[in-house]
């Protein structure tokens, strides 16, 4: 347990972190992209689209991930579909987190009173108007905290990609431990502290949005 | 139907919303034509590709893996259930000393991906062997998790009720074990099988350390040469898990339903819907 392993451990962490943080990402963008369109299709008046919504999150919700990953990153080449190991992986988590922040953005939705929606057309604002400025705005409030828990559970989820071969944080523990025997728990605490992290400055963020735009009820 | 979204539809409106219903039709109708097509072509819903599912001892295995998943998950499930108890108690203590080793082991114990958690103790305590490394990862993250529903639940008691029961002289450790947590387990319970769906669902994640399993079951398929068929071996596993889990969440919601008509609130706890 020399300079050399100290030196080693912080540059395997900093390879690692930077993939992990490449995977929150991406996985931010196109879960949020995606769930909110599944969120929108589920409080549409149109039947197909709410069936179509309320099926890819019973679906997506009730399979584990680890099964999803193994539909894309093993199953889709098999289909004729193949971009790098890095982006499966990506398109897995996005699937997988969309069905939770689909539900975060319908809850949302709901809280809203619907005296509100009829205050407002009752003034004779149009169906944008009313959403734009009396109920979304209401909405988004409310969804801030279970949607940051749900990023929150999807920052640790991208562990999961370890399993299919991305070299993440979670990857570096087995690989530390082949070049440094007996470095297991050290290599633990150095990733934990790394995710610990992550999540503490997710959270920061969360909380600055919230008292932003907190109201006094 | 009228949502904070949108009032009542006149004549105009439904026309309208029928083209809409036509269009959506029509884009899933392609959609779903397109990734049939290209399942066809690509021979991944071809009969040999599945003819593996249709033999007696394949299905056998996978049986028998579905009943390892489940027992690994019910253990898991009983000894979280003691370990949540145990440390929400710890972190309503009195004793700061008590407290805050509470806190900290929840805090830490959430904190820490669930993967990771595992593939430490594999790998660190190596006599314990994949099912128990397993077991007591899937513990020690799911006992975190209800340690803060059994704390939410308990907190969300009435101060009144405590108050009349130190007032006709019952300790502190009375109140909690006759008043507090009575009540407090009816508006968990729907969290609570909430939870018992994410520690299933993440038994899935024994197939990183080779944990017997329905997953280990079938990777063993995927990768023989005779079947080579990872598609088709994905969606039966999926199809096994929405199955279940769905039946349980059904529950959950039955659950609830019944807490709501007896006048109990119900602890929501967004954390344990997602897990991995």
């Amino acid at each position: 347990m020399g300079p050399d392993y100290l030196s080693e451990l912080a540059t395997s962490l900093a390879d690692g972190f930077l993939v992990t943080l490449q995977l929150i990402g991406w996985t931010l963008l196109f879960s949020t992209i995606l769930g909110t369109l599944l969120g929108a299709m589920r409080v549409s008046p149109i039947a197909p689209l709410r069936f179509v919504g309320t099926s890819y999150v019973n679906i997506f919700r009730n399979t584990p991930l680890v099964v999803v990953f193994l539909f894309v990153v093993v199953g889709l080449p098999g289909v004729g579909i193949g971009p790098s190991f890095f982006w499966r992986a990506v398109i897995s988590l996005s699937l997988y987190t969309a069905a939770f922040v689909c539900e975060c953005i319908r809850s949302g939705v709901n809280t809203v009173d619907p005296g509100q929606a009829e205050a407002a057309r009752s003034i004779g604002m149009g169906f944008g108007a009313s959403l734009r400025h009396v109920v979304l705005p209401q909405a988004f409030r409310a969804i801030i905290p279970p949607l940051v828990s749900v990023y929150i559970a999807m920052a640790k989820n991208t562990s999961v990609a370890y399993a299919f071969g991305i070299t993440e944080a979670t990857y570096q523990l087995k690989a530390l431990i082949e070049d440094f025997p007996g470095s297991l728990w050290f290599n633990f605490a150095g990733i934990v502290a790394g995710y610990i992290l992550i999540v503490a400055v997710l959270s920061a963020i969360a909380s600055g949005f919230e008292r932003r735009t907190a109201v006094a009820r | 139907m009228s949502t904070v979204l949108f009032d009542n539809p006149g004549p105009v409106t439904r026309a309208r919303h029928r083209v809409y219903t036509g269009v959506a039709l029509l884009a899933f109708g392609v959609l779903l034509g397109f990734a049939l097509w290209q399942l066809w072509s690509t021979e991944q819903i071809t009969p040999d590709k599945w003819e593996a599912f249709t033999e007696p001892h394949i299905i056998q295995a996978l049986f028998e893996g579905l009943l390892d998943t489940l027992s690994a998950a019910a253990l898991a499930i009983t000894l979280a259930v003691t370990f949540g108890a145990v440390f929400a108690t710890g972190r309503l203590s009195d004793r700061a000393w008590v407290r805050w080793p509470s806190w900290l082991v929840v805090e830490f114990f959430r904190a820490v991906p669930l993967l990771l958690l595992i593939l430490v103790i594999f790998l660190g305590f190596s006599s314990l062997g994949p099912y128990w490394s397993l077991v007591l990862g899937l513990m020690l993250y799911n006992g975190s998790v209800l340690a803060e529903i059994f704390r939410a639940g308990v907190q969300a008691v009435p101060k009144g009720q405590s108050e009349a029961a130190y007032a006709i002289g019952m300790t502190k450790s009375q109140v909690l074990a006759q008043i507090l947590a009575p009540q407090a387990v009816r508006s968990m319970l729907p969290a609570i099988i909430s939870q018992c769906i994410v520690a299933l669902k993440d038994t899935a994640l024994g197939y990183v350390i080779g944990a017997s399993g329905i997953l280990k079951v079938g990777k063993q398929i995927y990768i023989s040469p005779l079947y080579n068929n990872p598609f088709a071996t994905a969606v039966v596993l999926a199809v096994v898990f929405i199955i279940v889990n769905y039946s349980l969440s059904r529950l959950a919601v039955y659950a609830e339903h019944k807490m709501s008509q007896r006048g109990a609130t119900t602890v929501e706890n967004v954390e344990s819907t997602t897990g991995a």
